[in-house]
């Protein structure tokens, strides 16, 4: 009897502290953690479970992610760039604004395709379920997801027709915006600011070469493309550019990006037909600017 | 039944005390009588600011050609003058000096690739407004600490966009803010409850606030933190005065 009140009054005890633990701000604690387990994640139809995750995340995701999904897993020291720290739920691939939690479905959309340029692997192998399970184990892990709403998804329009005037009106927005000043003139990732570029965990972070690959970060698609410029890669110096950029001249804006890359499409012939030259910074702007 | 008649008589008699007194200190908090002011000193010799050289960007170049710009961490004027320090009130606070809170939107400006103010401080949810005076682009990339409250965003503003407001839901002493683009942009944004000041060139501040005692906190980018405890009297400025030690 008496040690059953004993071990009462210790849980109470526990419970107490448990309590002023997780009161206190951004510490984030294995037992609070624990308590989070029944995070859930929504995507489409799916509903995923934080603690259906526990095997699959122990076992391909802690080696870089850390059991506590601190980015401290024991690979990491060896990668770069470093893998995602959960604890901050500040992820670059995201359909929300700068500055917001990303959708369930930006999450599942990164497991599934993987981080190019990245130690991370599109997660193909795993059934939608997993996928789903693990969405929810990611959020799990920061007291964020409990207390905030994910970002509203900016809204991409639809993809206009291909034509020279807008792969024009892009270059236009691409010297007017200085996208040149990181990426270059040419989109090579030289530009002048390139240098001195460092992500949040201040190492330091290389522009995106548009002639290197035929993949971005955050996907393949004209509407990745879209998205990226538009909502930002959080944690590195890619800036939201969706203030000052109308949906029109955001696709005019991706058209153009796509006569930089390697792969021969439509807007790389049109602007050979156009001779397109790179741009000259020095040269004064025209004098009426394309306004779509 | 006497008893209990007793009880509530007093229990009432006490209700009305206490209505009472509660009124009388928001009529006191509404005329926010007192106010503290100070100056901040730096003991010692002020580090050497280093000079920006701003050649990668030509349009701001020419804006300092006469007069080139320094690194401003440690801005100490005549004898030891220290700008830029934010005072704050770090307890003691009642909730009764809203009226005292500046209701401004102050603005954040980009101004010869300089942000005006380097320091500034502001309230939670006090919205304030970020412009662009240059002729070129800049990106606003402010880095609360990680895994805190508060999210970091990171925006582009080109010449000529329009200004944008925004505001900060937690506290946070401070918040960096950085230019990607233009890496030597540097200033700190501090998040604090209550009525504050930012020391002027003269090492000077002034803080309105009702009468009462408070715990004042100063604080430096790089010097770090100082406390004191003042008494705030009415109609009589109370002084706090702050000495830093140069590192």
């Amino acid at each position: 009897m008496r040690t059953n009140r004993l071990k009462g009054s210790l849980s109470l005890g526990a419970a107490v502290i448990l309590t002023l633990l997780s009161a206190s701000w951004g510490q984030n604690t294995p037992g609070q953690q624990e308590k989070w387990m029944g995070t859930e994640s929504h995507i489409g139809n799916l509903t995923g479970h934080a603690s259906a995750a526990k095997t699959d995340y122990r076992r391909y995701c802690t080696g870089c992610h850390g059991d506590l999904g601190d980015g401290q897993g024991e690979n990491a020291p060896w990668l770069d760039p470093k893998p995602r720290d959960f604890t901050i739920a500040q992820f670059k691939c995201r359909s929300t604004p700068t500055g917001t939690l990303p959708t369930d479905e930006d999450l599942y959309n990164t497991i599934a395709r993987g981080l190019d340029n990245s130690n991370m692997p599109p997660w193909n192998t795993f059934t939608k379920q997993q996928r789903a399970d693990l969405v929810a184990y990611v959020k799990h892990f920061s007291a964020k997801w409990q207390s905030e709403k994910s970002g509203t998804p900016i809204q991409v329009p639809p993809q206009p027709e291909v034509t020279a005037d807008r792969i024009q009106a892009g270059q236009a927005l691409f010297k007017r915006l200085e996208c040149w000043k990181c990426h270059g003139v040419e989109g090579r990732g030289n530009g002048p600011s390139a240098d001195t570029l460092t992500d949040d965990l201040n190492r330091p972070i290389k522009p995106f070469n548009f002639h290197d690959g035929t993949r971005f970060k955050c996907g393949t698609s004209n509407a990745d493309l879209y998205k990226i410029f538009m909502t930002g890669l959080d944690g590195t110096p890619m800036p939201s550019f969706a203030d000052n950029v109308k949906p029109e001249e955001a696709w005019d804006l991706v058209l153009y990006l796509r006569t930089l890359q390697p792969m021969n499409t439509k807007e790389k012939q049109i602007a050979k037909q156009l001779g397109l030259k790179p741009i000259d910074p020095n040269a004064p702007a025209p004098a009426a600017a394309p306004q779509q | 039944m006497k008893a209990g008649h007793k009880i509530a008589v007093m229990s009432s008699a006490l209700l009305v005390l206490a209505v009472g007194f509660l009124y009388p200190g928001k009529n006191v908090s509404a005329a926010s009588e007192g106010k503290i002011t100070g100056t901040i000193k730096l003991d010692g010799t002020a580090p050497r600011q280093r000079p920006i050289d701003m050649s990668k960007e030509p349009s701001c170049a020419k804006i300092h050609e006469s007069n080139p710009v320094h690194m401003e961490n440690v801005v100490a004027g005549a004898n030891g003058a220290l700008q830029n320090v934010v005072v704050y009130v770090s307890e003691g606070l009642t909730g009764n000096e809203a009226s005292a809170v500046s209701s401004e939107t102050p603005t954040w400006d980009q101004k010869g690739c300089q942000y005006i103010p380097h320091v500034m401080a502001l309230n939670p949810n006090q919205h304030f407004k970020v412009t662009n005076s240059d002729q070129t682009s800049h990106n606003i990339h402010p880095m609360p600490k990680q895994g805190g409250p508060n999210h970091e965003w990171n925006k582009s503003q080109p010449t000529g966009a329009p200004p944008f407001d925004i505001f900060w839901t937690n506290e946070e002493i401070a918040v960096p803010v950085k230019c990607n683009i233009h890496p030597w942009m540097h200033g700190y944004m501090a998040v604090v409850k209550g009525p504050n000041a930012v020391s002027d060139a003269s090492g000077s501040f002034t803080i309105n606030l009702p009468p009462g005692s408070y715990t004042v906190t100063a604080w430096q980018e790089e010097l770090g933190t100082q406390t004191q405890k003042v008494t705030v009297g009415a109609g009589k400025p109370a002084t706090a005065d702050f000495t830093f030690k140069a590192k």
